[in-house]
């Protein structure tokens, strides 16, 4: 058995109504669960992933054989601490580590989706994972948490399951994707259609990805989860294994080398029509569209704690969005806190080791955790 | 804790809904959520104090009592504290409005700047006083509006906020901090 045979997997009998107005059934989704739940079953968590993560959040991704995205933060003894709780990690649907996505084969026409893939949207994704909740047997998780993309399924899924969960972590995230990250994602998407492996999406007859349109999009989206002063002070202008420049355009810097090397890292582990699929998802998120551009609305019957947390250098999911978050929740008196964590590592910075990050998520869910 | 702190917890009333503005490392709100109140949150400044807050489990945003109180509704808490801190407000009027417009009372205690030791300090050393409760030298003060107990009751006097001094015996000339309930 391959070691992609062996990803854990829920069958969703139950068909699911897409926002786009397709209903999917019988669909896949892939998961990974970490430490044990308890019999009082009150220790779950339901962690979200980011536009390029996956389930296997913790240890050794058996799949790419790297670290999981969010070791860190996450494992025995961490601040997600899975001695002590019940970690629950899907791959969202679109995605390609398992889930219901582009590159599943069509019963129909026995090839991929492809293009033919419903577009989805995060308010699909969450709505997806909660049969989790039901095959677990879970009435209510201790906590729901994720950052990037997956900050933003922490406010859809309160705003979606208002009594589903004691706490809520969402971190360096919006509740409205901004024009600037909507361009930035576009940006992406281009550079993948333009690669004329790409073929409409359909690639897979030419058994060839678009990987330099991946590359380059992976490239362009790295530098946005970093910031300038992260970069100056890692980078500079240091030249990559040479004395003097080339006067060529070979990778004289470093940072060029380093981001060649993150591009072309990125096309083994990830599908370019995931890529589109789930950017278009965050471009679509817009959590205050339903309620008359009113955020509190959103909340207004959870009775969920919850903990928000930016970093100074984030410039792609500024303080400021994520205060906004804040000041919804505050105006109609729920429980919330708050705290930008200072880092120079930018949007990255959550998932870096970042201690005083690291702490603030493990006191606030020791310290909840004592009190349901 | 500080002798402060007990008196003003004195003040707030059982299971009341609090907002303890600058609420600096949370020791009162601790002590007020653990024996009389566990509605009770903060905002502060500093990240480090934020972050002292959450390891004693307590709910605090990050922010700043000039800009970020606007974003609480009017009325939504029983009680408002703020500790000490009033006199360090660029536009200290506008937070004692705020105070008043989110909590049905609030609760301001201020440095006097009119006890006997700070008048002798000025009078026989001529100097700008420094004394336990305002232990700063002139040129590194974080206090830029200084007054006294008078003052302030004058300023409440002609704003028409009422001052509730009930539970509290202090004078002008005796006491090094004045703790005054006031209400709209």
């Amino acid at each position: 058995m391959s070691e992609k045979d062996k990803i854990k997997t829920l069958f969703v009998k139950k068909p699911l109504k897409l926002d786009c107005g397709q209903t999917i059934s019988d669909f896949p989704l892939a998961y990974e669960t970490y430490g044990k739940l308890n019999n009082k079953k009150d220790n779950a968590i339901l962690v979200f992933h980011a536009l390029t993560g996956d389930q296997f959040a913790s240890g050794t991704n058996p799949i790419t054989k790297k670290d999981g995205w969010w070791n860190y933060a996450l494992g025995p003894g961490k601040a997600i601490d899975t001695d002590k709780y019940f970690v629950i990690a899907a791959n969202v649907i679109g995605g390609c580590m398992g889930s219901f996505g582009p590159s599943n084969i069509n019963p129909e026409t026995k090839k991929p989706y492809g293009t033919n893939f419903p577009v989805i949207t995060i308010n699909d994704m969450v709505n997806a994972q909660y049969n989790l909740l039901e095959y677990f047997k879970i009435e209510k998780l201790f906590s729901v948490v994720g950052g990037s993309m997956g900050g933003m399924q922490v406010l859809q899924f309160v705003s979606n399951f208002p009594n589903k969960a004691h706490t809520a972590i969402p971190i360096a995230c919006t509740a409205s994707h901004s024009a600037q990250n909507i361009a930035l994602n576009e940006l992406g998407r281009q550079s993948i259609m333009a690669d004329s492996n790409w073929h409409d999406g359909f690639y897979e007859k030419q058994n060839k990805q678009p990987d330099k349109g991946l590359a380059v999009a992976r490239m362009a989206a790295h530098i946005t989860y970093l910031s300038k002063a992260g970069l100056q002070e890692k980078f500079g202008r240091k030249l990559q294994e040479r004395d003097d420049l080339k006067f060529s355009f070979d990778a004289d810097f470093q940072i060029e080398s380093y981001l060649r090397y993150q591009g072309s890292v990125f096309v083994d582990r990830f599908d370019a029509n995931s890529y589109l699929y789930i950017t278009r998802a965050m471009d679509y998120f817009d959590l205050t569209e339903k309620f008359g551009g009113n955020l509190s609305k959103a909340f207004e019957k959870s009775d969920t704690k919850f903990f928000i947390i930016s970093f100074t250098s984030d410039w792609l999911y500024p303080t400021s969005e994520n205060r906004e978050i804040v000041i919804a929740l505050n105006a109609i008196g729920k429980n919330v806190g708050f705290v930008e964590i200072t880092s120079d590592k930018g949007h990255d910075s959550f998932l870096l080791d970042v201690p005083d990050f690291l702490n603030t998520v493990r006191n606030f869910l020791n310290k909840s955790y004592e009190k349901i | 804790m500080k002798k402060e702190f007990y008196n003003i917890a004195k003040l707030v009333t059982t299971n009341a809904k609090i907002l303890d503005v600058g609420c600096g490392n949370g020791e009162l709100m601790k002590y007020i959520n653990e024996n009389i109140s566990k509605d009770i949150r903060g905002i502060e400044l500093s990240k480090s104090n934020v972050q002292k807050c959450v390891e004693k489990g307590l709910t605090v945003i990050e922010g700043d009592a000039e800009k970020d109180l606007k974003q609480f509704p009017d009325n939504s808490f029983d009680f408002v504290i703020l500790s000490q801190t009033l006199q360090a407000f660029l536009d200290p009027e506008n937070v004692l409005n705020e105070l008043l417009r989110i909590g049905k009372k609030a609760i301001v205690s201020i440095p006097n700047f009119g006890h006997w030791k700070v008048r002798l300090h000025l009078l026989l050393k001529g100097t700008m006083p420094v004394t336990e409760n305002l232990p700063n030298e002139w040129y590194n003060t974080p206090n830029l509006h200084m007054c006294t107990i008078k003052d302030f009751e004058n300023y409440c006097k002609q704003r028409n906020i009422k001052i509730n001094l009930k539970n509290l015996k202090f004078q002008n000339l005796f006491s090094e901090l004045g703790i005054f309930i006031l209400e709209k």
